[in-house]
């Protein structure tokens, strides 16, 4: 309502998504510009296409048939560390890819755990290149994301139904036509679209465990084009497909999902009174445990690959890490000067166009992004000599979504419950920012910090088209280790960009929540 | 001296004409129907709704265009009447500055009105720490200290029991009594009404009847009234 007295001006917010939109977009336009149409797409092209999407479209299709049993079995057992391993379930999305990739192939590679157990027996090794390896390491991270979505929509079922159920003796197949069938079809085309448009735009999986005329991705092509033959007209053209695929697989996800939410909510398991037989059971506990496995197993490879090399770690690891360290921190706090303006002005007007900014992070990948702010520096400046700010910047830029994603609830929530009081005691602006909304804000503000700290240590994109020999971030220097087969020093220096993101997602996770009331 | 004259306030689809004046130093119950406009009515005095047509004066000056923070008027609301993360002698400072920069006589203020309504020596406390009384007291305070010329109740202490109500009610009565605040105050209960307003606004249909006393009001109720009353 345009009448009601507001507490805060919407203008910083709606000036900074400006911004934003003019950023994004803006490199989008440049891209487009530069793009080569003449010789079209060739063979190379249509082949990274059609890779791209076959491998996203089987990472979505298997990470939601395995998330279907484990979400099943975890919505009706309750057992000593369930709410642990529904937290954990959380985990991969502050996890840097590089260090789950190190780890997938320490469990799965050809010198692999799994290797080797077969060796024992006389079969030959597992090979992970290629594209079961992009799709294994693509569901190990969207594993995860689906069985909580599905979880919460298990949740969500009245409890009343299931009363009902138990009163009719409702049992084994009866129950899944009856109530878990009708509740899947509603949640799983949407959870099926946000995991393909996840994969459609991940980088790192596919250069690091893809690659060759049969194994890349368009993401992966926009690199190569822009790295060993510095084509940029062919970059361009590429990231023009890729803003394509971007845009059709987002509308998708956003038509027919309701998206993924980071609250609670998973506390109780749904009291059931069926699948109480043997069979039942054990089938559950082994989807647990299997899935349970799946996500430790490489994690507890990148520590004992890791451990034994830190004595001596290579001098290199050392100012890559400060470097992330410094990155992380400084995309921090870009991220935060820009999303809470912007959520203060979601919440006051419900402006469309803030949140529509807000959103475009999601329509460009990062490598997109990075191809047009190279064009649109590069008369001005030396791109390579700004690699570390623009990492910063783009990092912010996809955090954003997330970020508002998380703030905007609560911001709506305390200007709805408390403005009118603020307005009455005539502290608008400053002071109704400095004395309520930040310090009621503080436990999402943290949150956000955390995610955006983590994500923006443990990213592998962006950094790998900027970056010279001399610079490195963390996870570039990993990769760089890995390029260089020096195995042992890579899961080294993973394991320490592991502990930092934890570390980093984790003190700033609870300083926010520290002291906090509700 | 409040004036309302031919003020038409508009809240979404619902329209709400007021046109009257309530003397200094009143206390007037406003009362009627749910969803009548009892609260519009408050709202707009108060300025988080603007009028569309029509001024709001008070002693004869017209206030129709100030904001809410500025006009003379302290307003307590159904709920959330205390910021839940500042202690008890924040909630009340802010009152006297709203950044909260408070000199030493102002804390003294502070302290003077917590004794005053009975929380001496709960200044450090935060609002979850005290009970549903404590924190209508404590919200009482703040109204003191900001010194209003005009007092606008929304109901807060629609959650209290009847007896701590009606304590309530009896200290809000002093205090307008001692600042000679005028009172506005919207009731549900007829007893609350004639316990402390001499004069009652009647709302129903898009109108606010100008005041007449209490208990003629209640006593001899209108049509809309009475149907209400049941």
């Amino acid at each position: 309502m345009a009448d009601r007295a507001q507490p805060l001006s919407p203008v910083p917010g709606i000036a900074f998504a400006t911004v934003v939109a003019v950023a994004i977009l803006g490199t989008l336009l440049a891209v487009a510009l530069s793009a080569e149409t003449g010789r079209g797409l060739g063979p190379p092209e249509w082949a990274a296409i059609r890779f791209t999407l076959l491998q996203a479209a089987l990472s979505a299709a298997l990470s939601v048939a395995l998330a279907v049993p484990v979400a099943r079995a975890l919505s009706r057992r309750r057992f000593a560390g369930r709410r642990v391993l529904i937290a954990l379930l959380g985990a991969p999305f502050i996890l840097p890819v590089i260090v789950a990739v190190l780890g997938l192939i320490e469990v799965f590679g050809r010198a692999g755990w799994i290797s080797t157990a077969l060796g024992w027996i006389g079969l030959p090794p597992v090979q992970i290149y290629g594209l079961h390896g992009v799709v294994l390491a693509h569901v190990f991270f969207n594993l995860p994301l689906a069985t909580r979505l599905i979880l919460q929509a298990w949740q969500e079922v009245p409890a009343e139904r299931f009363r009902l159920a138990a009163q009719l003796n409702v049992d084994g197949w009866a129950m899944i036509r009856l109530i878990e069938w009708p509740m899947l079809r509603r949640i799983v085309p949407g959870v099926l679209a946000v995991i393909f448009a996840i994969c459609l735009t991940s980088f790192a999986v596919a250069l690091t465990l893809g690659g060759g005329p049969r194994a890349t991705t368009v993401e992966l092509a926009i690199y190569q084009a822009f790295r060993f033959d510095f084509d940029l007209g062919r970059a361009a053209l590429l990231s023009v497909v890729q803003i394509g695929l971007t845009l059709a697989a987002a509308g998708l996800a956003l038509w027919l999902g309701r998206g993924g939410d980071f609250g609670g909510g998973f506390d109780r398991a749904v009291r059931r009174w069926d699948g109480a037989r043997w069979s039942a059971r054990s089938l559950d506990v082994a989807w647990i445990a299997l899935a349970a496995l799946f996500l430790l197993l490489p994690l507890a490879a990148i520590v004992i690959a890791g451990l034994p090399g830190l004595a001596d770690l290579p001098a290199s690891v050392l100012p890559a890490a400060v470097t992330s360290i410094l990155v992380a921190a400084a995309s921090t706090v870009l991220v935060l000067l820009v999303a809470l303006p912007m959520a203060a002005s979601v919440a006051l007007r419900g402006a469309r166009g803030v949140e529509l900014a807000g959103l475009l992070g999601l329509a460009a990948s990062p490598l997109v992004i990075g191809t047009g702010l190279f064009i649109v520096i590069r008369p001005f400046a030396n791109p390579l000599a700004l690699a570390l700010p623009v990492t910063a910047l783009v990092n912010a830029l996809m955090v954003l979504p997330f970020a508002l994603r998380i703030l905007v609830p609560r911001a709506r929530d305390i200007v709805a419950r408390q403005g009118r009081l603020a307005i009455s005691l005539n502290m608008q602006g400053w002071p109704f920012t400095r004395l309520v909304l930040l310090p009621r804000m503080r436990a999402q503000i943290g949150f956000t910090a955390g995610l955006a700290a983590a994500l923006s240590m443990g990213d592998l994109g962006v950094i790998t088209l900027f970056a010279s020999p001399d610079v490195a971030t963390l996870p570039l220097q990993v990769y760089r280790l890995m390029g260089a087969y020096r195995m042992e020093a890579a899961a080294s220096a993973a394991l320490i960009l592991l502990c930092l993101s934890f570390a980093a997602f984790w003190i700033l996770d609870k300083g926010g929540r520290a002291h906090a009331e509700a | 001296m409040l004036k309302l004259e031919d003020c038409v306030v508009q809240n979404g689809a619902f329209t709400l004409s007021a046109d009257f004046t309530v003397e200094q130093g009143a206390r007037v119950a406003v009362i009627g129907p749910s969803g009548a406009g009892k609260s519009t009515l408050l709202e707009a005095i108060a300025g988080f709704l603007q009028v569309t047509q029509g001024r709001i004066l008070w002693s004869g000056q017209d206030i129709t265009a100030q904001p809410p923070g500025q006009r003379p008027v302290a307003m307590l609301f159904q709920e959330d009447n205390l910021f839940a993360h500042l202690t008890v002698a924040q909630n009340v400072g802010l009152g006297l500055r709203p950044d909260l920069k408070l000199t030493v006589s102002d804390k003294e203020t502070v302290e003077q009105a917590l004794d005053r309504v009975g929380l001496g020596g709960l200044e450090a406390r935060k609002p979850g720490d005290l009970s549903g009384g404590q924190r209508s007291r404590a919200a009482l305070a703040r109204v003191l200290v900001q010194r209003r010329d005009l007092l606008l109740l929304d109901e807060p202490f629609a959650a209290l029991g009847p007896a701590l109500r009606a304590e309530m009610l009896d200290l809000v009565r002093d205090l307008a009594q001692e600042t000679g605040a005028t009172l506005l105050m919207v009731s549900h209960q007829p007893e609350d009404a004639r316990r402390i307003a001499g004069q009652a606004i009647f709302v129903a249909e898009g109108k606010a009847h100008a005041p007449q006393p209490t208990d003629r009001l209640l006593d001899d109720p209108p049509e809309a009234l009475r149907a209400y009353l049941g």
